[in-house]
């Protein structure tokens, strides 16, 4: 069942424009603002989920501690009945739907030419603790601060953003083995 | 009109969870599109090789900043009501370089990560698996991380606001700019031959 539709094909699509990609999700964050009044996320809802996971563990903890405590309100609602967890919902689904028609979705690994599986899991891994780590010193993500706060002109996001790239440039040097 | 409707309640909690979902689909379905489910894609940006990443994420910010320009012009909506993250200068700075360097070493970021994910790359989840990690070992560390956070805070800041400009100009320099980078991008792309077969 799963291998008949995680089908992907000899010669998937050729992916879309770049330009007009960025349109098309340029339409999307602007008719949130329109109709939400704020922008979209990805890793706020990741932040709900760990304190949704705390909270579930040992309540009198996720009490003591305020960054816990803001993304579990007052406790009359669930942590995850939250707008940024819908969304995410959706990207996955939206992501899967894109794939799918593409002939693009199949269980795969991504890596770089010269590195085996299990290096690849281990610096996925570590990457994505980095990455999360500086997501939340920065209060929000690329969705969340460069995209929403780009288009706002929020001056602490186009620092993130800036940052973000040097960051990124500045590393891939040293780590060019994991992908060339 | 008058937006944000959810803000002037013209629609309420359930229906705007609906719409997160809504907005959420399509949010995946352009990243997948334009190839940022690929790590390889995502990671070329820093080798010069394929500008997709800048090209989709500028082009983005530059739409969604002209049309919210209008919007609120006309008073189709107030752009007043629209929440605006505070600026914390120093754990902004140092949260970027932090996050460019677990991006280049993953190769996903958050959303990307879940698009991955969503068609199969196994290793997409476990950079998930990663930021979830990394978001438990930050509320854990929180008590000590307290006072870098909240230093510097410089409140609701906007870029017009800072430098004084009319927010028209601006949204007219920003968008020069964008325009200086995909020329600059085209350039950077016809001079590093391209190793990556995603291409299209």
């Amino acid at each position: 069942m799963l291998r008949a539709i995680l089908n992907k094909r000899e010669n998937p699509d050729p992916y879309w424009n770049p330009y007009l990609c960025g349109i098309g999700l340029g339409l999307v964050l602007l008719i949130t603002f329109l109709v939400m009044g704020r922008g979209i996320g990805a890793s706020g809802a990741m932040t709900s989920m760990v304190a949704f996971g705390v909270d579930s563990i040992t309540p009198s903890h996720a009490e003591a501690n305020e960054f816990y405590k803001g993304y579990l309100g007052d406790g009359t609602v669930s942590p995850l009945k939250d707008w940024l967890v819908f969304e995410v919902l959706g990207v996955l689904i939206g992501g899967f739907i894109s794939g799918l028609f593409a002939g693009r979705s199949s269980k795969k690994i991504e890596k770089g030419p010269n590195l085996t599986t299990s290096r690849r899991f281990l610096f996925a891994f570590i990457g994505g603790m980095i990455m999360a780590f500086g997501t939340k010193l920065a209060r929000g993500c690329t969705s969340g601060q460069a995209l929403t706060g780009g288009a706002l002109m929020n001056a602490g996001s186009w620092v993130f953003m800036i940052s973000l790239f040097a960051g990124a440039y500045l590393m891939a040097w040293f780590v060019r083995r994991l992908w060339i | 009109m008058n937006g944000p409707f959810y803000i002037n309640g013209w629609i309420g909690e359930e229906a705007s969870l609906i719409f997160a979902l809504v907005i959420g689909v399509a949010f995946g379905f352009f990243l997948e599109r334009a190839g940022l489910g690929s790590a390889k894609k995502l990671a070329a940006q820093f080798y010069g090789t394929d500008m997709t990443v800048f090209k989709m994420m500028f082009t983005a910010i530059v739409t969604a900043m002209i049309g919210l320009f209008w919007l609120d012009l006309f008073g189709v909506m107030n752009l007043e009501l629209v929440y605006l993250t505070p600026t914390y200068l120093a754990p902004q700075l140092i949260g970027g370089l932090v996050f460019g360097v677990g991006f280049i070493i993953g190769g996903y970021c958050p959303g990307t990560s879940c698009v991955a994910g969503a068609t199969g790359s196994l290793d997409g989840w476990m950079n998930v698996l990663g930021m979830l990690s990394g978001i438990l070992i930050f509320g854990e560390l929180y008590p000590l991380l307290e006072e870098f956070y909240n230093a510097t805070p410089m409140g609701e800041l906007t870029l017009d606001d800072y430098f004084q400009l009319p927010s028209g100009v601006m949204v007219f320099v920003l968008v020069m700019v964008a325009l200086a980078g995909f020329w600059a991008s085209g350039k950077i792309e016809s001079k590093t031959p391209s190793k990556n077969e995603f291409k299209s």
